[in-house]
């Protein structure tokens, strides 16, 4: 979909229809969960399964239809910047819980 | 109306505190007074605290760095000493709540307000100039990021008058730094003062990230800039993802200080081994940012002085990119005893092991460098070499004590002590001495002077073998670290030879300062008419010594590696542009410095608990940032003409020392 | 001379001299938005270790409702729509827009942080406080320090309400208002993080 223009300083940008997309998403997004959650409908394997997985979906629809970051090269360095962090995150977070839960197990 | 302020905060009792506080009151004063005798107050506002250029903000990160360096040393004598007497029945000079804090300050002193502002008062000198660039990104921010650390490196010296430092180690494991065992100010001047300083290395890792990735002259490809631009931009992002970290371990310990939260208490829920989790998840990054630079220096002094181009450019970059993605992957190292299961271990200690290979490679990459070059062994050169051979057996006892068994018997002992010095002294610090030799011509336009160079590069190096190598005998003897007394007369021979190593050392930080005043008395003899002192390769070395405010009159376009080295060989280094255009520079304002000195009230009164100050500090700085948001006369323009005038005169100096501007090489200057 | 000055590459004057500012100036904002991704991932790893440390007292479940927070998430989310018709109004240089959808996003903003405050309100008025327990000192910590960036987001928005008002829809403010949307769809982003890791797999 042509979500994509480009103004005087070369930024991506969205366009009226750009955003409603993404607000409609983002509202179903959020929606589901707190309905799977408050109502108990899944078995509790499955509701976190779900409401995770709408939540990354969610991150992604922000991403594209409110922060423009797509695989133009306007937005590539700020694509990569952000894989990058992501990849430390998982090195940061996934690191701790590790350690942090041997060390509970075996510590406290 | 003071919180827990009051005079008998002040240390009146120890004499030796009061005595230190005295003298550095009475020199502050003098500095003040000869500042006043020579009229130089609105210089000194004018040009260098109101200044948003690169290089002056450069110039006093490094003075502070240097004072700091002089308050960390006096620390290290002060533990020498009395480790070398306080052996069996004496106890020394020092009680151990004195000595728990010297060590603490020590720590925090060496790399938060040393190296810290050593390696980034060098970036800012050098990177715009080696990129062709006229300034940083963001050169507000700039300002703002040296006058916080300022702040704090101020909160850090007050403690020493007013109040207590720390005495939880420069680390701060809880729950010893939890209001119950630490009830005193001395943790929360530590807290407040690296906190600070802390965002100002993370504004600066943002600045110079964004100033190297979209500001290079054209023509400079990423894989054409200079190696000491490429350890910066790994530095940076090291700074910008780690001191995150950082600053949420520091808030949560505050939060459980001052609000009774429990994070890291030892009941209610609290997890004291997060602290050390997250503490570490910054602290190796740290001591990566802290020796990348130093990498980065000795490549270019190494390049420099062997007359060629580095060898192995590509695998530096790499072996640097390697480096900055493992070093998030290894920071358990630091804390292998504190109960993890084998897997656990077993895998940090193999990811440490793998991240001394990049450095290796490094290592070897130097070495090439020099080899068949016609080296010059000039005082960096020195530096460079002093390196080579020392930091690779601190590399060495660092993939031993990468090992998790070895480590249950090291950890903590003074051979852990001993590698991590190994590392920083003539890794770093040896590495920030060669680039302030290396650069100082640059910067002032005249030369350091070689032979007491020489003689203080001498003192250091034989002063840390004999510092720092008993250490590690002593740590597989079994002395553990932070001892303010010992039993074991059997350790004492080697730490009075540690002691003469330090007096060694002190030296050598002697024959610097009198390489300083021999260097500016004699300045006149040793100007530096060409810019291009060294027979240099990279782009600083084209304009004069020291540049005007804009660096470069017109950008250059770069066509390969070694950018002025390759201008030389095309016999183009010294061509006069036909034309000039205005330049537009950003103004110097006040604002940093306000800034900074209201982080120094906001930290002192929260230190303090004097809450309607805090307020009234932090508002302050809010609106400082809002004002400065609403000025929109944030520029002012150099006319074409004055660029040409100044252009000119250089011009005409270059000319007075080479005849004639097609040599391609020109002698150096005095 | 000019035969050597021929072997000098120059560019026009002025030409590459001024790369654009506003780029410059978001790029950097966005590098600052990676370190404060980190900040948050940091607290959220703190909330992971520490999210059942209940030390006797009340859980997840035993406090947090639901539809307060659904209700809060939707102010949230709602704003950051109406903060893209701010941009769309920018581009369409249209000050009177910019100032309309500036304050609604305000207010709606400003409705987000009262919910918040008032649930943690009446959460240490029942005595669970953030001292009470690891598990809620992580709680409030990690979800404070969002509201804290809402709260510095909806200042910046006053301050930017007034620029537009004084200076127009200048470069500067062209581009503070670029950072401020950036700013304001992360904090939206992190919001998703936290109603889902503290407030759902709380109560679920």
């Amino acid at each position: 979909m042509s979500h994509e223009s480009i103004d005087s300083t070369g930024m991506s940008r969205g366009t009226g229809k750009s955003y409603t997309t993404g607000f409609i998403l983002s509202l179903v997004l959020t929606t589901i969960p707190f309905a799977l959650v408050m109502r108990g409908m899944l078995s509790h394997q499955a509701t976190l399964i779900a409401i995770f997985s709408a939540a990354i979906i969610q991150i992604l629809v922000h991403l594209y239809f409110f922060l423009h970051m797509d695989t133009s090269s306007r937005a590539r360095w700020n694509v990569m910047a952000m894989l990058f962090t992501v990849l430390i995150l998982f090195l940061i977070v996934g690191g701790t819980i590790w350690i942090i839960y041997n060390l509970n197990y075996r510590m406290m | 109306m003071f919180g827990k302020l009051s005079l008998s905060s002040i240390p009146w009792d120890n004499t030796l505190i009061m005595s230190a506080v005295s003298g550095m009151l009475l020199l502050g004063l003098v500095i003040l007074a000869l500042i006043t005798y020579y009229q130089k107050w609105t210089y000194l506002w004018k040009e260098w605290l109101t200044s948003v250029d690169h290089k002056r903000i450069g110039v006093m990160y490094i003075v502070l760095a240097l004072v700091m360096l002089l308050r960390g040393f006096s620390d290290a004598i002060l533990m020498r000493m009395q480790q070398s007497v306080a052996a069996g029945t004496s106890h020394g000079f020092l009680v151990p709540g004195h000595f728990d804090q010297i060590f603490s300050a020590h720590g925090t002193i060496m790399i938060i307000f040393m190296a810290m502002p050593f390696l980034v008062g060098l970036m800012n000198i050098a990177v715009p100039q080696q990129i062709g660039a006229r300034d940083v990104a963001f050169p507000f921010l700039n300002s703002v990021s040296f006058w916080l650390t300022a702040a704090a490196a101020a909160l850090v010296m007050v403690s020493l008058g007013v109040g207590e430092f720390s005495k939880a180690g420069w680390s701060g494991y809880s729950p010893l730094t939890e209001r119950q065992f630490s009830p005193g100010t001395g943790v929360d001047y530590w807290i407040w003062s690296i906190q600070i300083a802390g965002i100002g290395s993370l504004l600066t890792g943002i600045n110079f990230f964004v100033t190297i990735l979209k500001l290079r002259a054209p023509g400079m490809h990423l894989m054409r800039m200079p190696i000491f631009v490429w350890t910066t931009l790994f530095t940076n992002v090291l700074m910008i993802l780690a001191f995150p970290v950082l600053t949420v371990a520091l808030a949560l310990l505050t939060f459980d200080r001052y609000l009774d939260m429990h994070f890291f208490t030892s009941t209610l829920g609290g997890n004291p081994m997060m602290y050390v989790n997250l503490f570490w998840i910054w602290g190796h990054p740290e001591v990566y940012i802290v020796i990348l630079p130093a990498f980065g220096v000795f490549s270019e002094v190494v390049a420099t002085f062997s007359g060629k181009p580095l060898f192995g450019y590509r695998s530096l970059v790499y072996a640097t990119a390697a480096i900055t993605v493992l070093s998030f992957s290894v920071w358990l190292h630091h804390f292998f005893t504190m109960g993890a299961g084998a897997n656990v271990n077993a895998a940090f200690g193999i990811a440490t092991m793998l991240i001394a290979i990049p450095t290796g490679v490094k290592i070897f990459n130097w070495l090439f460098t020099m080899y068949r070059g016609r080296v010059r062994f000039t005082s960096p050169m020195y530096w460079m070499i002093g390196f080579l051979t020392t930091f690779t057996i601190g590399g060495m006892t660092g993939v031993l004590l990468a090992v998790p068994p070895a480590d249950f018997v090291l950890h903590n002992s003074l051979f852990l002590v001993a590698h991590f010095h190994n590392m920083l002294i003539p890794g770093s610090l040896f590495g920030f001495f060669a680039g302030y030799t290396y650069w100082f011509p640059k910067v002032t336009g005249f030369m350091l002077d070689e032979k007491w160079g020489k003689r203080a590069f001498w003192c250091w190096l034989i002063g840390f073998y004999l510092a720092f190598m008993p250490l590690y005998v002593l740590g597989f003897m079994g002395m553990p670290r932070r001892m303010e007394h010992y039993s074991n007369l059997a350790w004492q021979p080697y730490l009075i030879v540690a002691a003469i190593g330090t007096s060694v050392i002190l030296l050598g930080i002697i024959f610097q300062i009198t390489q300083l005043v021999v260097s500016i008395r004699r300045r006149h003899d040793t100007r530096d008419l060409s810019g291009d002192p060294w027979d240099g390769r990279t782009l600083e070395w084209s304009i004069s010594s020291p540049p005007p405010a804009y660096n470069f009159a017109i950008i250059p376009v770069v066509h390969g590696i070694d950018a002025f080295e390759d201008m030389k060989e095309r016999g183009i280094a010294y061509q006069q542009p036909h034309s000039y255009h205005d330049i537009t520079m950003p103004r110097n304002t006040g604002k940093g410095l306000i800034i900074g000195g209201l982080a120094f009230v906001f930290g002192f009164s929260m230190i303090w608990y004097i809450w309607w100050l805090a307020i009234f500090s932090a508002l302050g700085m809010l609106f400082t940032v809002i004002a400065r948001s609403m000025d929109d006369d944030v520029e002012y323009v150099i006319p074409a003409a004055e660029v040409e005038r100044i252009e000119n005169e250089r011009y005409q100096k270059l000319l007075s020392i080479a005849g004639n501007l097609h040599a391609d090489r020109l002698v150096r200057g005095g | 001379m000019t035969d050597q000055a021929a072997l000098i590459d120059e560019l026009p004057a002025g030409q590459m001299e001024h790369p654009d500012p506003i780029a410059i100036k978001a790029f950097g904002f966005w590098i600052y938005l990676m370190s404060d991704l980190v900040l948050f991932a940091a607290l959220f790893a703190t909330f992971a270790v520490m999210n059942h440390s209940y030390a006797g007292g009340p859980s997840g479940s035993d406090l947090f409702h639901l539809p307060e927070v659904y209700a809060e998430t939707l102010f949230l989310l709602v704003s950051s729509a109406t903060y893209g018709l701010v941009m769309l109004a920018v581009h369409n240089d249209r000050k009177d827009l910019v100032l309309i959808w500036l304050a609604v996003t305000f207010l709606l903003g400003l409705g987000f942080v009262f919910l918040e405050v008032r649930e943690f309100h009446a959460m240490i008025m029942d005595g669970n406080g953030p001292w009470r327990s690891g598990f809620l000192s992580a709680f409030f910590t990690l979800v404070g320090t969002h509201g804290t960036h809402v709260t510095f987001g909806l200042i910046w928005m006053l301050v930017m309400m007034v620029q537009v008002l004084t200076k127009g829809l200048t470069t500067s403010v062209q581009s503070r208002l670029l950072c401020l949307s950036m700013f304001w769809h992360f904090l939206d982003i992190v919001w998703i993080g936290v109603f889902t890791i503290v407030y759902l797999m709380g109560v679920a």
